[in-house]
């Protein structure tokens, strides 16, 4: 970077009446990184990366710190931490400061930590002697000072599978704040959740768009029983996480189709994935071996995550337009959601996607048995005119129990999440048990994460990240989230505050500088 | 059984508005009742052209796909029992289907319909939706063309049987909303059983005939007063919509 074109860009941070403090800093240190050459890829992949077939979602030039970090605190609360000089928790204060003070030493991409742990799993131990008024005040504290000080809609923390007394409080906090942070999953498990559980649940998504609902036995199936469920809807092994996100533009790798779709699935897709792999290859490369993470971090020294838990993130999105493209070549247009054929192309391109990466070696991913994981990337907001990972575009969807039967299938092939969005419309709000009969029959057939919107609350559904209208119609004056920002982007390029009804749109973070 | 016809107004795989959980509904074409406040009076008339006819084999496909989704299965209409052995032979299916035997089976009717009707769903049938449209036999006549003589013995019948599963009381505003008739409705409901479900449905003027769309909307006002007469007759599972 020409370093006129560094002081320009430093001087439109410092001079943005519109940002805080940290705000500032954070793209501060996001322009000094960008200053630097990106890991070396060869000509090819480079042009891909260039051209947008290929993305790494604004990662930063120069990886120092995993996309995704998902320690596991239960070993903070039993042990404590040298680096941070704390014994080990003995009771419910004590766990909720070891955790706020953790959750700030947590490096990310966006600065705040994009995973909060099991809280219920976590706390429950500490909540057996306290009464139930006391117990909703600390938590209510709680609540309130992650919204506060780690402000970002990444930021995620995990409910279920069983129900306990800290998961019902949360839900009710949650009803009662209506907060953007935490983002929040509850792992439902047939044999373990409750349906009144599961319905509390539902109640609190009529008041505030949360939680997102997570297949427990599917995703145990696929990353064992220590999991997470981070940032929008990224499913990691837990003590672990993911080194980096890079993702596939299957509707730009569609546009340079000509022919048949066995070139499509043969030639053109092994030929992207691979340059998708390498690209992901060099990053975690850089990571490990050129910044070190893994030899200095505090939470690998006091056990809290470890390099053989990792594992790197392979997204696609931008099916939808693929499938299109490919079916015009055939002389057959129809479109996802709506013509078995196109389903049914649908499957076959994410199936040999799938095939792909599961025979791709990638380093330093032990976690995952050296290979990445195949996740459906929601999108970001200088996504045009492409469909979110491997969503119905946005206005397109089928009724419900057909969009149910187009996506299904493909939850399987996602071991790294996939995150669909399903539309409810008003009249559930008197009949929150016939979400549930959805929700378990969604678990039931293979679905194994998704969230549901409603268009009556103050909350918008950006990727897997909410915020406010309200925070939205006064962005001009700045916004205390970083992910609003986002948001405000995501609105005005892709309408999704005029899904009918509200649909939940996807988006990854963008830490780019020029903001 | 497999092949027993029926005539169709519409199935819907979803609905949460036809009883407990998400329902497949089936709408049956053809009602006995000709009432001024319908909202689908286009599924009265029994043969209309454009009819859709099906079988139970042909409805038990469809139940199959959304199956995972369900709670249960609701006969609607039109009027249900119209075509009862069609309803009957359904459930039936549905119950002897080693996947779907979980779900439950609802019927959503007018009650306009004799003991033996009843005793042949009953077996089959988890639950009725009854409409009670006046408790007033002149009233009642002028609303829908026929007294309700059948609907209030039905009422009684499967209560004493224990599947009636909610009372519904369309209000209609200047037909059945008087204080007086109010009073005397939830004092009859009360006497059957203080613990039985109310349903208190305003009257809206979407998709009413021409002629009724002049009739004004129940207001809220109208509705919270329905409320208070049902629960001070001692009703205690009162629900408005
Ligand atoms: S009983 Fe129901 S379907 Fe029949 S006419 Fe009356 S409102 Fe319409």
């Amino acid at each position: 970077m020409e370093l006129l074109e560094l002081r320009r860009q430093a001087r439109a941070v410092i001079d943005d009446p519109a940002l805080t403090y940290r705000q500032r800093v954070h793209r501060l240190a996001a322009i000094a990184e960008n200053a630097l050459e990106p890991p070396p890829v060869s000509a090819e992949c480079a042009e891909a990366l260039e051209k947008r077939v290929v993305c790494d979602l604004y990662e930063g030039n120069a990886p120092y710190r995993p996309r995704y970090v998902l320690p596991d605190y239960a070993v903070l609360l039993e042990r404590g931490s040298s680096f941070l000089e704390l014994a080990p928790a003995r009771d419910l204060d004590e766990a909720l400061a070891h955790l706020l003070i953790a959750y700030t030493q947590v490096p990310s991409i966006t600065g705040y930590p994009v995973w909060l742990g099991d809280l219920d799993a976590l706390l429950e131990p500490y909540a057996a002697d306290v009464d139930d008024a006391e117990l909703q005040r600390r938590l209510r504290l709680f609540w309130i000072s992650l919204d506060r000080m780690l402000p970002d809609a990444f930021t995620h923390a995990n409910l279920g599978p069983r129900d306990t007394r800290v998961g019902r409080t949360a839900l009710r906090l949650e009803r009662e704040l209506l907060q953007v942070v935490p983002n929040l999953s509850l792992k439902v498990d047939p044999e373990l959740t409750p349906d009144d559980l599961v319905r509390d649940a539902v109640e609190t998504v009529f008041a505030c768009g949360q939680p997102h609902f997570v297949n427990h036995p599917m995703m145990i199936a696929g990353l064992g029983p220590a999991y997470g469920v981070a940032s929008c809807y990224n499913s990691l092994p837990a003590g672990g996480g993911s080194h980096t996100l890079v993702r596939l533009n299957l509707a730009e790798v569609a546009l340079r189709h000509q022919g048949s779709r066995a070139t499509f699935l043969d030639e053109l897709l092994p030929h992207y994935v691979e340059l998708t792999a390498e690209l992901m290859q060099a990053r975690i490369l850089h990571l490990v071996e050129e910044a070190r993470f893994f030899e200095h971090s505090w939470l690998v020294g006091d056990g809290l995550l470890s390099l053989d838990r990792y594992t790197a993130m392979f997204g696609v999105f931008g099916l939808a337009e693929a499938v299109a493209r490919v079916l015009e070549h055939e002389g057959t247009p129809g479109s996802y959601g709506h013509d078995p054929a196109a389903d049914q192309l649908a499957h076959e391109i994410l199936e040999r996607v799938a095939e792909l990466v599961a025979t791709r070696p990638m380093p330093y991913c032990e976690g995952s048995g050296g290979r990445a994981l195949l996740h459906s990337q929601s999108g970001i907001d200088s996504d045009l005119g492409v469909t979110a990972g491997c969503r119905v575009p946005v206005g397109d969807e089928p009724a419900l129990l057909e969009h149910l039967r187009t996506v299904t299938p493909n939850h399987a092939l996602f071991p790294a999440g996939i995150s669909d969005v399903l539309a409810f419309d008003e009249t559930t709000r008197r009949n929150p048990e016939a979400v549930v009969d959805v929700i378990r029959g969604a678990f039931r057939t293979g679905m194994r994460d998704f969230t549901f919107n409603l268009d009556s609350n103050d909350f918008i559904r950006i990727t897997g990240y909410l915020v406010r209208k309200s925070d939205l119609a006064k962005i001009e004056r700045g916004a205390r989230h970083d992910s609003t920002f986002l948001g405000a982007g995501s609105v005005a390029q892709s309408h999704v505050d005029r899904r009918a009804p509200k649909r939940v749109v996807a988006d990854e973070l963008d830490a780019g500088p020029a903001r | 059984m497999s092949s027993t016809p029926v005539r169709l107004a519409d199935v819907v795989p979803f609905s949460w508005v036809d009883g407990p959980g998400n329902r497949f509904v089936v709408f049956t074409q053809g009602c006995p009742f000709d009432c001024l406040a319908c909202h689908n009076p286009e599924t009265i008339p029994p043969h209309p052209p454009g009819t859709r006819h099906q079988t139970v084999a042909g409805l038990l496909t469809e139940i199959r796909l959304a199956e995972p989704y369900l709670q249960g299965v609701t006969v609607s209409g039109g009027e249900a029992t119209a075509q009862w052995r069609f309803v009957r032979d359904l459930f039936r299916a549905v119950r002897a289907d080693p996947r779907l035997r979980r779900l439950t089976t609802y019927v959503d009717t007018n009650g306009h319909a004799l003991p033996r009707v009843w005793d042949a769903l009953l077996p089959v049938t988890d639950g009725f939706m009854v409409d009670l449209k006046a408790l007033d036999p002149d009233v009642h006549r002028r609303l829908t063309g026929r007294g309700n003589g059948l609907v209030l013995d039905s009422i009684r019948y499967l209560h004493d049987r224990n599947r009636l599963a909610e009372v519904r009381l369309l209000l209609v505003p200047g037909h059945n909303d008087s204080a007086d008739q109010l009073e005397r409705t939830a004092a009859w409901l009360a006497a059957l059983d203080p613990e039985v479900r109310v349903v208190v449905i305003g009257f809206r003027r979407h998709g009413v005939r021409l002629e009724f769309s002049g009739t004004p909307e129940a207001t809220p006002e109208l509705l919270a007063r329905a409320r208070e007469a049902l629960e001070d007759a001692g009703l205690r599972n009162v629900v408005t919509v």
